[in-house]
């Protein structure tokens, strides 16, 4: 057996970080199972009342908006993150490489706050947008893109572009150009190229983006919050209302876990659908 | 290469999109800090007269300084603790195998797809239950946990791209397993830890979701403040602010980019 110096130094601190988030993930489980004491944050005895009261209408219809908003999400980043993607792998001059790279990236590393008031001062009714078109003449009164789902969308994509652009790259960069050349010089144009060699082959960065797009949407709060000002509604905002406006923490707490259990339900999902996608990509 | 016609065209029409693209992505920060100069205190544009008078206010805020100062305290902490503990974990995952392996890597890379909401409501409820105050610690704990995936990736890529040959090297030559780690390990993996550093920093400032479950008042960061001033207020402070965010961030962004090689970093390069 190979000498396995400082295994144990390197290992322990990070158990311990993954004892301690596996700790907390009980605890949420724990609180979801018990009883809501009403004016007491002490918590009663189990039982599985949370978990029915998900399904009235007016709790399982957070639950789908959520899910379409996180899916209209995935799709258009992944629409608009794949040439960007495309470009940052592909460009030749390092300067234009370095200025897309650091632009793409950027919004990551702004938080979700300054981005979402960025766009409220794009999107709202004297903001930016509704400014230049009533200017140009194009519209005759101020168009309401807030309190809208297409508002919080647009918000959501802009967040979640620089993680679908990494993972794309990734995948593009990864690719062996060679095959594009063969391609190439057994006559096929630049389209065909890209149709039949280049998309395939990154499929698994394709898939890696989508999911974790729809991951990061699914946990997003200060955007539905903000931009959709209480008309669109995604299940983060219900559970801090639940929490800090009414203090029922045990219902905050299971809906932080269906939460939880239908991102992972959604991952699995397309994971196995993708599963015949990449084999072809493998190819 | 003859350079047909159509070919031309495809290249053009990609331009166009990927500037469409970039200036999608560069609008909210540019039309931000049209709205911080303009000098009333209601939105309008293009701005009829401009000042910094937002900005000496933002400054002059107290709860933004209270949420600086705690923000620089939390980021401080759990960056650095999540790059000692990232990095040790990724000389380990990268070098040995050992049991509970992929078990330990699985839960340690979940936080990525785990809803920050159940993070932070979890660590809320779990410091409640040990019996403690809403203080530095259990905020740490949590950013901790959030962003060590990040150190991680960076970490293990830069891993990889370090010729184990020169550690056999200095073994060979007679340096113990801590002198080799010291000596040849750790200097040569300094970007990928500066740079894993750096993003876990980054991204512990401006934290929110999971933040505003367990923060206190007392303990507020700068996001959960900006947020608060945003529900009541609509001057362009908070645009100021934005802009002194964007600036800072787009800074250290280049400069990573420049001394560290971002691309590298983001495993987005072609390996040649």
């Amino acid at each position: 057996m190979t000498p396995r110096p400082f295994l144990r130094a390197f290992v322990a601190p990070a158990t311990l970080c993954a004892l301690g988030f596996v700790a907390a993930l009980a605890a949420v489980t724990q609180y979801s199972l018990r009883a809501y004491v009403p004016g007491s944050l002490e918590p009663g005895g189990f039982t599985l009342a949370n978990f029915a009261a998900l399904l009235k209408p007016l709790y399982a219809r957070v639950f789908l908006d959520t899910v379409w908003i996180c899916f209209l999400t995935a799709l258009f980043t992944l629409i608009v993150g794949y040439p960007l993607a495309y470009a940052l792998v592909h460009a030749r001059n390092v300067a234009l490489k370095s200025a897309i790279l650091v632009i793409a990236v950027k919004p990551l590393f702004l938080g979700e706050v300054v981005r979402t008031y960025s766009w409220i001062v794009v999107l709202g009714n004297n903001g930016f947008l509704n400014s230049m078109l009533l200017k140009a003449g194009l519209i005759g009164a101020p168009v309401q893109f807030m309190f809208t789902e297409f508002g919080v969308v647009t918000a959501l994509v802009h967040v979640t572009l620089p993680v679908m652009v990494i993972m794309l790259a990734a995948a593009l960069s990864h690719i062996d150009r060679d095959y594009e050349r063969a391609a190439a010089s057994l006559g096929a144009g630049p389209i065909r190229v890209f149709l039949t060699v280049t998309l395939p082959l990154s499929t698994p960065g394709i898939i890696a983006g989508v999911t974790t797009a729809f991951a990061w949407t699914f946990s997003a709060f200060a955007t539905p919050q903000l931009i959709g000002g209480g008309r669109v509604n995604m299940v983060a905002n219900l559970v801090y209302q639940l929490g800090f406006a009414s203090f029922n923490f045990p219902f905050a707490a299971s809906l932080s876990v269906a939460g939880l259990a239908l991102t992972f339900a959604v991952l699995a999902l397309m994971r196995a659908a993708a599963g015949p996608l990449e084999k072809i990509g493998l190819h | 290469m003859p350079r047909l016609p159509s070919q031309w065209c495809l290249r053009l029409l990609g331009g166009v999109i990927v500037s469409a693209i970039l200036g999608f992505l560069l609008l909210p920060a540019l039309v931000v800090t049209l709205a911080a100069f303009n000098s009333r205190a209601i939105l309008s544009f293009p701005p009829e007269s401009w000042s910094w008078r937002w900005f000496v206010k933002a400054i002059a805020y107290e709860d933004f300084q209270a949420g600086f100062h705690n923000g620089l305290i939390v980021t401080g902490w759990a960056s650095t603790i999540a790059l000692a503990v990232g990095a040790a974990f990724a000389l380990a995952l990268e070098r040995y195998e050992f049991r509970f392996k992929r078990p330990l890597e699985t839960v340690l890379l979940s936080p990525l797809v785990v809803p920050h909401f159940t993070v932070g409501l979890g660590f809320l409820i779990l410091a409640a239950q040990l019996g403690m105050a809403r203080g530095y610690a259990v905020i740490v704990a949590c950013h901790v946990v959030l962003v060590l995936p990040f150190v991680l990736r960076s970490v293990c890529i830069s891993l990889r791209n370090l010729d184990p040959r020169l550690e056999l090297a200095a073994a060979s030559l007679g340096a113990p397993p801590h002198r080799v780690l010291t000596t040849v390990t750790l200097p040569l993996l300094l970007p990928g830890l500066v740079s894993g550093w750096l993003f876990a920093a980054i991204l512990s400032f401006n934290e929110f979701t999971a933040s505003l479950f367990v923060t206190a008042q007392r303990t507020q960061t700068l996001p959960v403040a900006l947020h608060n001033y945003v529900r009541e207020y609509a001057d362009p402070s908070m645009a100021a602010i934005s802009v002194m965010y964007i600036v800072v961030t787009a800074t250290l962004l280049t400069l990573a980019n420049v001394f560290l090689g971002l691309a590298k970093v983001l495993n987005v390069e072609h390996p040649r």
